[in-house]
């Protein structure tokens, strides 16, 4: 199969270089005194964050390098998200764990729950129980543990925090997602407007610029410019190329091996059911609960991640993307060694395969460049049985 | 004349099938040994010396984890694609695909000609080829007669997922005197034993046909039978599925029925 460049615009950023660009701001931000709470996740519910007048941002977990000293005290079969995650903060090569004030955590799998217990031996980590299904009590839980987190944040900083406060911060959160996933539905045109390695990039890049408001604007402007340069160049000039969907993992750290190799070979990701994608943008905080808790609780507890049991939701929002956004394939991603995500892969692909009738691939993969040859092998066969 | 060849560059063989408009002209194989660029080398100047070289009126698609190294081939296609056209065109009717590689296993369902899914172990030699060429050194023999040995042998167990460890079990066993027809025995239904899991994971449509170099093998073909507890089916072109397949796609282009 010929390999193709990727089109990409001239000012592209890759994840990497946005963080590091970031660094410098997250510098000059602390010295004008500003809060920092690093975090890993998007069950974290960030609006008491910023609530509290300090800014979220997500640590470094992405990269092989700190994961053979992340292995001196870590098992070695652990997912590379959690390793590197641990060797970041261990090797203290994240500025972002240094500028953090705090981390917080959560208990979302079993790898990370016990990895923060490390961590905080390092610096202090709260860790957010997080319970794992959808019920009443669950529910109740989650809240008292919201509320919780809010005390954390209130006693650490001195401060008290309205109602008031955590109001304006989910307005502008709710605001966020919006930009957000009006920017990824982008991938709902046909032909494709920008390839899925420059959308997921930029979601990912875009949790670098912190101001809210800002990074509303910067999406937002982004966001017009692909749909002007579609309508005046792709529009109504079909394709053959696949339309693919990635669900699964967080993809960050096997992007360029997986998605940009895909789409080089001839297929368009076009969807994204992941942390980075759309999963966490379609449901917004209700701004109408009178109980803001509730609100919050009942928001994060609908993410559809495999670490919630059952968690059939997840084949629900795949099932209306793969009509929505085209597709014609799916490919998971699974971390080695994240059990929710390969055990429930047995219903994602029964699921795609059976009832939504299109092709499945499944890559278990980690953060090595050890497994390239085989990846592409699988890809480009993959998309041999959709080129019919 | 034109003529249409395939080219399966395989870890362990390279497999050669060169079909004109009516059928198969030539057939031939040639161990890969280290440089995948040399043995491409090799397999045209054997084509040419046969009077029908790779500049001529011939168009080449190359397959197998060697396929780039290939260098006059028209298209690259995968070995996925190719051992389903390839097996399908030997069988004739729709099929599950089961392809013991040097490297790598795989299980393909092809649909009206057209591979439709797969699932492959490539991540670790354990149900692979490269597993029984390891034990059979071990043992000291050739395989030809580890299945000889195997047959008139009683299995011993070799549990351990990996080869390496797999190694040291059977080392364990010869250092307790066991009796090398066991041990044979053991290794080839070890290597049954995680073709068999990989079947049970992607699931089977239609009857099994076994492609690749071990489908000569009556033993191992006996024993994967009565894992799998179904019929296997072998040809006597079996070892050259993917190359057929690259020749068929050479000749026919995407079409769907060779």
């Amino acid at each position: 199969m010929e390999k193709m460049d990727l089109k990409l615009p001239a000012n592209f950023e890759t994840y990497n270089e946005a963080r590091q660009k970031g660094f410098l701001r997250m510098k000059e931000m602390k010295e004008q005194g500003a809060r920092v709470v690093g975090m890993f996740c998007s069950f974290v519910p960030v609006e008491l964050i910023y609530a509290a007048g300090a800014l979220p941002v997500g640590l470094c977990a992405f990269t092989e390098e700190p994961i053979p000293a992340a292995e001196a005290d870590l098992p070695r079969n652990l997912c590379p998200l959690i390793k590197a995650s641990y060797g970041f903060a261990l090797t203290d090569t994240c500025p972002y764990f240094y500028f953090s004030d705090f981390v917080v955590g959560e208990t979302t799998c079993d790898g990370k729950k016990k990895m923060f217990e490390l961590m905080n031996e390092i610096k202090d980590t709260y860790v957010m129980q997080l319970p794992h299904s959808r019920d009443a009590q669950a529910l109740a839980f989650w809240r008292e543990q919201i509320i919780a987190f809010q005390k954390k944040l209130e006693e650490f900083y001195g401060i008290t925090i309205t109602e008031e406060d955590i109001r304006a911060a989910i307005r502008l959160k709710n605001r966020e997602r919006d930009v957000m996933r009006r920017y990824l539905e982008l991938g709902q045109l046909n032909p494709v407007a920008m390839s899925g390695y420059e959308m997921g990039t930029r979601v990912d890049a875009g949790s670098f610029s912190f101001d809210l408001e800002q990074r509303c604007s910067e999406v937002e402007k982004r966001t017009a410019e692909v749909l002007a340069d579609w309508e005046a160049n792709y529009k109504g000039k079909p394709t053959d190329r696949p339309r693919l969907l990635v669900t699964g993992c967080p993809n960050a750290g096997v992007r360029e091996k997986i998605i940009r190799a895909v789409e080089e070979m001839g297929a368009d990701v076009v969807a994204f059911d992941t942390c980075n994608g759309i999963r966490e943008k379609v449901e917004k905080v209700d701004e109408s609960d009178p109980d803001v808790y509730n609100a919050l609780a009942r928001k994060y507890l609908n993410i559809n991640c495999s670490v919630m049991s059952p968690n059939e939701s997840r084949r629900e929002y795949i099932g209306a993307m793969i009509d929505s956004y085209q597709v014609d394939g799916v490919i998971e991603i699974v971390l080695q060694s994240c059990h929710t995500y390969d055990v429930e892969a047995h219903f994602i692909k029964r699921f795609v395969t059976q009832e939504k009738g299109i092709p499945y691939l499944n890559i278990e993969t980690d953060y090595s460049q050890a497994d390239k040859g085989q990846i592409n092998t699988r890809l480009a066969a993959f998309l041999e049985t959709i080129e019919k | 004349m034109s003529y249409f060849t395939g080219i399966d560059i395989g870890s362990t063989a390279s497999k050669v099938v060169v079909l004109d408009e009516s059928g198969v002209v030539d057939r031939f194989v040639l161990p890969t040994g280290w440089s995948s660029k040399e043995t491409a080398a090799a397999i045209a100047d054997r084509l040419s010396e046969s009077g029908r070289p790779v500049d001529g009126d011939m168009k080449v698609v190359a397959t197998g984890y060697g396929r780039v190294s290939v260098e006059y081939a028209a298209r690259t296609v995968t070995e996925i694609t190719c051992h389903g056209r390839g097996g399908y065109a030997l069988l004739g009717r729709s099929c599950t695909i089961v392809d013991i590689g040097g490297q790598d296993t795989k299980v393909i369902t092809v649909e009206d000609g057209l591979p439709s899914s797969f699932l492959m172990n490539d991540k670790c030699s354990a149900g692979t080829g490269k597993f029984l060429e390891i034990m059979a050194n071990r043992l000291g023999v050739d395989l030809g007669e580890l299945f000889a040995l195997a047959e008139r042998g009683e299995p011993l167990a070799i549990s351990s997922m990996c080869t390496v460890f797999a190694e040291s079990e059977v080392i364990s066993h010869i250092g307790a005197g066991e009796r090398r027809e066991d041990i044979a025995a053991g290794v080839v239904d070890s290597v049954v034993s995680k073709v068999a899991g990989l079947c049970a994971r992607h699931g089977l449509k239609g009857d099994v046909l076994l492609t690749g170099g071990l489908c000569d093998c009556a033993y191992l073909v006996k024993r994967l039978s009565q894992r799998l507890g179904t019929a296997v089916y072998t040809d006597p072109m079996g070892r050259y599925a993917g190359a057929l397949g690259a020749a068929l796609i050479a000749r026919g282009g995407k079409g769907r029925k060779p």
